[in-house]
């Protein structure tokens, strides 16, 4: 395990009492959840369970309809500014790459820091370069999404989302559309980004990662919070049934 | 066939069996693959063979390039009479603008290329000057050919007609009606409801009323609607008709590309922090119009073969004048010839604005390279 040093007590992401419903179907029920500056959370759970409408609660790509989620002081209403302020500080990586097609991976990796931060075009390739290196391709700079496998696509995902200095960086599944071959080389890059003392939350199902990497590891059922404890205890001694019940599916095949 | 034995891993590439593939291969797969489509294709190469004799004849080898009359074409050999297009090129090209003045439709014409390099190839070398030339061009293409400035003499809209009557209405028409297509698309696509529902009004009716109503308009009512005082000469108006009708389906062609955008690239530009122009300028709009290319195409070759429908409220397209050689006793009766020329003129122009496309869309393809 890795041990976190960066992990600090002051609070960056604190969400209270949070519930959400799509229609008349309640997907997230009264979410209390403290993130700590460095501190690095897996959440896990069924489908269906919440867990990534949790997370994209957080950078508002859904909305939640009562409850307070606060980001870096900030809290999340209907005010664009407020928004958009909060979204450039909050990196998200997606399931599905959601790479732009039409535009090269560096241009993929400067457009938001030229156009959102305003960052002159030669800072912003720079800057793209060196995270680009830092995922380890930075050869493939000038081809398209295309061109790429899975992995490279989601390491360029990532690369994307650091080009944008974000406080946090929020993970909906990284490794869920990729073929197991490369799903080592993504959770590789995430372990390194971890190792830098990035605050994340990691939705994934990948325990080995969980074990390794995590401060904290959340267990979702059916929109609620139904365990949270250090992964020592969280995969040793799970208190609740479900939570055994979930652990002793995904872990003994 | 014997098969050689190789360890597992050490299998080579063999290549493939002989007569498959390159030229031979495909003359036996395609066209002698069995006796009856070996007979198929004997009888179809003879049969190709007299029916592009019988055309090239009447085409060019016993056809006439210049003659007085019908009659007198008739004297000297049986094909094509194109003596009716020869004796009034002029016509067909320029109208009735005068004969002196025709320079000026020359140069407004061949400069048009030069404006539109730019805008068409991205890759051309010293792009940003060419660039100010284009915003230039539709200011020095209209003080042309309009004349009355700088000591041109003025020439009346008219006289305008032929090929120059087709070309302008069609550029203009073309030009104009993708950047208010496009607004229309997003307009449509709004959270704004004022917007949303103007957009779709206009897109509705647009769409609902046939182009030839809309020249009426154009020809007789336009002046109601206008604030009093304004006169617009009927080209402008005209124009104007061709572009609000053409907008109305564009818009729809790109809407279809903008719903074809997977939910997930707006979610990326969202979570990057990018606000709506943002996300329009660069994940919106470059992905809808590459998906609409064929369909925004499609609506600009459709619209410039309907600039023949002006023909309606009078003025003289090259069908217009097409119709006033043949009604001369002159050239009474070639109507083939006549028809077959319009026709080529339209095929040239539409087949490389599809070519064009096709080049494009091979261009903005960044999936397979």
């Amino acid at each position: 395990m890795v041990v976190n040093k960066n992990k600090s007590s002051k609070p960056v992401i604190e969400i209270k009492e949070m519930h959400k419903w799509f229609g008349n179907f309640h997907v997230l029920k009264n979410i209390s959840l403290g993130v700590n500056q460095g501190e690095r959370i897996v959440i896990c759970g069924p489908s269906g369970s919440g867990k990534s409408t949790l997370i994209r609660c957080i950078n508002r790509l859904e909305v939640h309809q009562q409850g307070d989620i606060i980001v870096n002081n900030v809290e999340l209403t209907g005010d664009l500014k407020n928004l958009e302020a909060i979204r450039s500080d909050v990196g998200m990586v997606f399931q599905s790459f959601n790479l732009f097609p039409h535009l090269t991976v560096l241009e993929n990796c400067t457009l938001a820091p030229i156009w959102v931060k305003k960052l002159p075009k030669k800072e912003a390739e720079e800057l793209a370069m060196e995270l680009l290196t830092r995922v380890k391709i930075p050869e493939q700079a000038l081809k398209y999404p295309g061109q790429l496998s899975g992995g490279q696509q989601q390491r360029v995902a990532i690369a994307r989302s650091l080009c944008m200095q974000p406080k946090i960086m929020l993970f909906d599944e990284p490794t869920s559309a990729l073929d197991p071959e490369m799903i080592k080389e993504v959770l590789d890059t995430m372990i390194e980004l971890a190792e830098t003392g990035m605050t994340m939350l990691v939705v994934t199902h990948e325990m080995g990662f969980a074990k390794k990497v995590a401060d904290s590891v959340i267990f979702m059922d059916e929109g609620e919070i139904i365990e949270q404890n250090d992964p020592k205890n969280f995969f040793n001694n799970p208190k609740n049934d479900r939570t055994k019940l979930f652990l002793s599916q995904i872990l003994n095949h | 066939m014997s098969e050689k034995i190789y360890k597992p891993g050490n299998y080579p590439d063999l290549p493939p069996p002989p007569g498959t593939v390159g030229v031979y291969g495909w003359i036996r797969q395609n066209l002698f693959s069995s006796i009856s489509n070996s007979l198929l294709t004997i009888i179809s190469v003879v049969l190709l063979y007299y029916l592009i004799d019988g055309i090239i004849g009447w085409f060019f080898l016993d056809a006439v390039f210049d003659a007085d009359s019908k009659i007198a074409c008739r004297k000297i050999d049986d094909g094509a009479c194109w003596a009716v297009i020869t004796r009034r090129v002029g016509q067909f090209v320029y109208g009735f603008y005068p004969e002196a003045e025709r320079w000026r439709i020359d140069i407004t014409f061949l400069t048009m290329f030069i404006a539109f390099a730019p805008l068409l190839y991205p890759d051309i070398p010293k792009r940003k000057w060419l660039l100010y030339f284009s915003l230039f061009y539709p200011f020095f293409a209209f003080v042309l050919i309009m004349g009355g400035y700088f000591g041109l003499q003025k020439i009346e809209y008219s006289l305008f007609g032929g090929f120059m009557l087709t070309v302008i209405l069609g550029v203009c028409g073309i030009v104009c009606s993708l950047p208010l297509g496009i607004l229309l698309a997003l307009g449509r696509q709004s959270n704004l409801t004022v917007v949303r529902t103007l957009s779709v009004c206009f897109i509705e009716f647009m769409r609902g009323v046939p182009l030839i109503t809309l020249l009426f308009v154009a020809s007789s009512m336009l002046n109601y609607f206008l604030p009093p005082g304004t006169n617009f000469s009927i080209l402008v108006r005209v124009i104007i008709m061709f572009t609000f009708f053409s907008a109305a389906y564009i818009a729809e062609v790109i809407r279809g590309g903008i719903q074809a955008i997977p939910k997930g690239q707006y979610e990326a530009a969202d979570a990057l922090g990018m606000n709506y122009w943002q996300k329009t300028r660069f994940i919106t709009l470059p992905q809808a119009l590459k998906i609409s290319i064929p369909g925004i195409v499609n609506t600009f070759i459709g619209l410039y073969k309907d600039t023949t429908l002006v023909v309606v409220i009078g003025l003289l397209d090259p069908l217009g004048i097409g119709r006033a050689a043949l009604a001369d006793t002159k050239w009474n009766g070639l109507s083939t010839e006549t028809y077959l020329f319009v026709a080529l003129f339209f095929f040239v122009s539409c087949f490389a604005m599809s070519r064009y496309s096709l080049w494009l869309e091979n261009k903005l393809n960044t999936d397979k390279k």
